[in-house]
Formats: structure tokens, C-alpha cells, sequence
């Protein structure tokens, strides 16, 4: 048969997404066994009990100095910025994007603007953010908000220009003035689809989430792993890198499950 | 009395000539098939009607007033693809022709308004033969039966003219032989002026009170950017374009379709198909 053909059935399926993990932990093993039998105090790949040690001192334990959990209270210094950066992001490319998708007069005007300023890099930004709001959270999420929201617009201003032209013409053979049409006809349709452009603006919000917090943060994830950074401290960061890597999908997941419980018929619509 | 006036209309995009010389009178309640071959303009002079393309030159005069140079619910319109809203239910598609006309604000009804809407809605679905399915959304309905409620939907605001853009065409042949019989009902019970666009020859002859040709009388490649096409119609062809009638410049079809079929009348739909003539 040819490799073309060739489908794994359900239980393969699940088998072969599980090989590389495999792979990639065995090799860690292999590596990391290698080191530590040379040298048992090397911090550079840590044994898992290791890690487990770190996770425990800093998930479960009180901090000694501050009395804070560490891990808990960097996950939600991170998370509260970043959900309020990406919300922010969000509610501005949604109003934005649709009026300069939908409104002819709008995409002229604002168009070509949206476009120069998301080639702009938004971390070359981030010293001005600094600068002129000061290193508290504002500055932060102001990057957050920057560095996706511009996409964002281009996105749905593009996905608002691919809705057919077919139905623009018969809701407004139905009588639909424009207000109407971008409540009824046009922002019911841009939401799931704007679910997905989200999803792939988390990767970029971490990125800018982690590099605020590695310059100027007194609690993060991205200030952790930066704060541990000069004591060599391995196992501590390979724990807080797959942490960050579990809530970046698990936010992936749950919107994705969101998608497909609140526009049951966006999964039809899409392949018909 | 002239349902509408189509008063020596041209349609060019740049340098490009798609239609020249229209003058077209229809008549109140007929229904007129346009037909020809693809790209001779008959889907651009449909536009025209439509109001989402206004002509280069000349005028459209719709019951005595010049054409608005925007789609609006006077003239429903089913396109061969996309009429209807992927994100509404069955119901929801129809009803929402009603929301938009009571609800300016929001276009969305609640309560013994919306109840009322719905009752509509539904003699409507029924009448297109789509009870039943009034909770589906249209991904799961088959190709006829959107073009079935795209029906539906149009009539909802009852337009004095529906604009049918090949509307039947992606439709298999038993399937386009119930709707055709749907639509002839349709057309004879309400106060419609049917305009349809149709490769279908045989169509055009089974639903058209008159068929009319559009065609390209100069069509060497060199030609085709400056001529476009053309149809006389059955009214007094003024001098100008008598002219280059003597030219050869056109070549044009307008046909009365006999039997003739008369808006209103019973017996217009027969099951199958064909039109019994009135004594």
C-alpha cells in the first residue's frame, strides 16, 4: 500500500503521539545519568528525584523568608497578566477588526496604519514601556496588549472580509442596516473564528509575558526561572518551563472545547 | 403599468464594455429568464437590479422610481451559493427577516414578538416544504433544501421582485424538478416579479413567462474588451442603436414563452411541469 494510504487506527494513533514524549524522556534519562554517574553534583541535568525535591520545596512549602508558596503565587501573578492582557487584546480586535473588515471607509483609514505598526517588534517596545508607565503591571500587560492585539485586528479584519459577499447582499436584501448586520450577521460568525486566531496569539503572549518578567518583576514565571538562572539551578527551571508549557495548553484545550460547545454549528459550516 | 425600466443602460468596468445598450421594459408579475453564454453579463445585469452595481450609463427605473443604489428588502434575492446564514438554525433564517425589520436597534425579537415572527417563519418553512427541520442548521441540510430556505428567507419580507442567481444550478435533476414546480407555485400565489439568471435552456422555458438572450455580438479576442453584450428588446428600438443594429452589431433573442402562462391564474403549476393554457 502506499505510505499515502497507510491510516492508524485509534489505539496506533494514541500510541505513536506518545512515542516522541517517550523519546525525549528517555533521552533525558540516558543523558542525565551519564553526567551524574561522572559527576553526582552536577546541576546541569538534574535526576527527577531531584526535581521532585524542587517541586516540593516550592509548590508545597511555605517560602521561609516570605512564607508565600512560590509556585502558586507565580502562577498567578502570570496568569492574572496574562489573561487580562490577552482579554484586553481581544476586546480591541474584535471591535476593530470587524469595522475595518466590514466598513470600506474604515479599511482605508485604518488599514494601512494596522499594518506598518504590527511589523513594529514589540519587545524593541518594551524599554519605552518601562520608561513611560513605570515596572508594574501595567507596563507588562501593555506589552501583552501590543505585541498581540495588532495581529489580532489584521486577523479578523481578514476573516471579516472572507465572510461571502453572498450574504452581506441578502441580509441587506432582508432589510439589515449596517449596524445590524455587524450584530446579526457578521459578530456571530467572527467569534469562533476569533476563538481561533486567540489560540494562536497564547504562544506570543507568553513570550512577551516571560520576557517583561525576566527584566523588572518582583513574582512570575518567567521571573523565577530568570531569578534561578544565576544559581544554576536546573531543577528548578526544567520543572517551571513544563508548568508554563501545560497552562499554554491547557489554555489551547480549553478553547478550543469552548469553540465547539458554544458554535455547535461552526465544525459543520467549516467543511461543508 | 411597468413593474421595471431598464432605459439604454451601460456596464463598464474601466475600458471594459460588459453590457451595452440595455433597453428592457418587464412587465408586473411575469417572470423573465435571463439566459446566454457564461460571461456574456447577465449575472452583472442582475446586480444591476440588485442594486449592488450601478450602471455606467443609462437608468433603472423600478415602479416608476429610479432604482436605489442599494440592495434593500424590496427585491429578495437567492443566490446559487451561501443565501443562507451558516450560524442560524432552519428558523432562525427565516425568522431573522422580521428582526431586522422590527428590531432597528439590535434586529433581534423577544417574546410575543418573536412568537408571532416564528408563527410566520413556520407557514413559510411549510410552504417550502421544510417542516421538520426547523431546529437544523444548514450545514446539515442537502443542497436542495437550502436553496429551499433561501426561498423561505427571501419571501419573508414579501419583495415585490425575487432575484434568482442560477439558483438551481449545482442542484441534481429530480431534486430541480420539485423545486422548479415549488417555485412556479410560489410565483403564482404571491405578488412576485421573478428575474432569473439559468444556463439551463430547458429551465428557462419550463419557469419564464420570456426568455431573454444575452449575447456578445463582436467576440474576436481583440473585441471583447471594447464591445459588450447586448439584447433588443420587444419595445421600439431607438434610432441610435438601429443604427448599429444595421451594422450587425448585435445578435439578440427576446422571447414570449407560449403557452402562455399568466401570474394568478390555476393551473399555472401542474405537478408535471407544464402550463396549461387559459381558455
Amino acid at each position: 500500500m502506499r505510505a499515502i494510504n497507510y491510516r492508524p487506527g485509534r489505539s496506533w494513533r494514541l500510541a505513536l503521539a506518545l512515542l516522541p514524549f517517550a523519546l525525549l524522556l528517555l533521552t533525558y534519562i540516558i543523558a542525565s545519568d551519564i553526567r551524574l554517574s561522572e559527576n553526582p553534583n552536577d546541576k546541569l541535568l538534574p535526576s527527577f528525584a531531584k526535581m521532585g525535591e524542587a517541586i516540593d520545596a516550592y509548590a508545597f512549602k511555605p517560602d521561609t523568608r516570605t512564607g508565600n508558596y512560590l509556585l502558586w503565587q507565580d502562577t498567578y501573578s502570570s496568569l492574572t497578566r496574562l489573561i487580562i492582557g490577552l482579554g484586553i487584546s481581544t476586546a480591541i480586535a474584535l471591535v476593530l477588526g470587524i469595522v475595518v473588515g466590514l466598513l470600506p471607509v474604515m479599511g482605508a483609514t485604518l488599514g494601512p496604519v494596522v499594518s506598518v505598526l504590527s511589523m513594529v517588534p514589540p519587545l524593541a517596545l518594551l524599554p519605552i514601556l518601562f520608561i513611560v508607565m513605570g515596572l508594574g503591571e501595567a507596563s507588562k500587560i501593555t506589552l501583552i496588549v501590543v505585541g498581540t492585539s495588532l495581529k489580532l485586528i489584521r486577523d479578523i479584519a481578514l476573516r471579516v472580509t472572507d465572510i461571502p459577499r453572498e450574504q452581506l447582499i441578502k441580509a441587506q436584501t432582508l432589510g439589515a442596516s449596517t449596524p445590524q448586520i455587524a450584530l446579526r450577521i457578521v459578530l456571530p460568525q467572527i467569534l469562533p473564528r476569533l476563538i481561533d486566531s486567540v489560540r494562536f496569539e497564547i504562544g506570543p503572549a507568553w513570550l512577551f509575558l516571560i520576557a517583561a518578567e525576566a527584566i523588572a518583576a518582583d513574582s512570575g514565571l518567567g521571573y523565577r526561572i530568570f531569578l534561578v538562572r544565576r544559581y544554576l539551578s536546573m531543577d528548578v527551571i526544567l520543572p517551571y518551563v513544563i508548568w508554563i508549557t501545560l497552562l499554554a495548553f491547557l489554555m489551547d484545550l480549553s478553547l478550543r472545547l469552548l469553540q465547539r460547545k458554544a458554535f455547535p454549528w461552526f465544525a459543520e459550516a467549516r467543511t461543508a | 403599468m411597468s413593474a421595471i425600466v431598464f432605459d439604454k443602460v451601460w456596464k463598464e468596468y474601466g475600458d471594459h464594455i460588459v453590457l451595452e445598450q440595455i433597453n428592457l421594459e418587464i412587465a408586473e408579475r411575469s417572470f423573465v429568464a435571463l439566459v446566454g453564454p457564461s460571461g456574456c453579463g447577465k449575472t452583472t445585469f442582475l446586480r444591476m437590479l440588485l442594486g449592488e452595481e450601478r450602471p455606467t450609463r443609462g437608468k433603472i427605473i423600478v415602479d416608476g422610481v429610479p432604482l436605489k443604489p442599494e440592495p434593500d428588502a424590496d427585491r429578495g434575492v437567492v443566490f446559487q451559493r451561501y443565501s443562507v446564514f451558516p450560524h442560524l438554525t432552519v428558523l432562525g433564517n427565516v425568522v431573522i427577516g422580521r428582526e431586522f425589520e422590527k428590531s432597528r436597534a439590535f434586529g433581534r425579537l423577544f417574546g410575543r414578538a418573536r412568537r408571532q415572527a416564528e408563527e410566520e417563519a413556520r407557514e413559510l418553512l411549510s410552504a417550502v416544504g421544510l417542516t421538520g427541520h426547523e431546529a437544523k442548521y444548514p450545514a446539515a441540510l442537502s443542497g436542495g433544501m437550502q436553496q429551499r430556505l433561501a426561498l423561505a428567507q427571501a419571501l419573508m419580507r414579501r419583495p415585490k421582485v425575487l432575484l434568482l442567481d442560477e439558483p438551481f444550478g449545482a442542484l441534481d435533476p429530480g431534486i430541480r424538478s420539485e423545486i422548479h414546480v415549488l417555485m412556479r407555485r410560489i410565483w403564482n400565489e404571491s405578488s412576485l416579479t421573478v428575474v432569473m439568471v439559468t444556463h439551463d435552456l430547458s429551465e428557462a422555458f419550463e419557469l419564464g413567462t420570456r426568455v431573454i438572450a444575452f449575447e456578445r455580438p463582436r467576440n474576436r479576442p481583440e473585441e471583447l474588451e471594447r464591445y459588450g453584450a447586448r439584447l433588443s428588446a420587444d419595445i421600439p428600438t431607438p434610432p441610435s442603436s438601429a443604427q448599429e443594429l444595421s451594422k450587425g452589431a448585435t445578435i439578440t433573442r427576446d422571447i414570449e414563452v407560449w403557452p402562455k402562462k399568466v401570474a394568478g391564474s390555476p393551473g399555472v403549476h401542474k405537478p408535471n411541469g407544464h402550463a396549461a393554457p387559459q381558455s
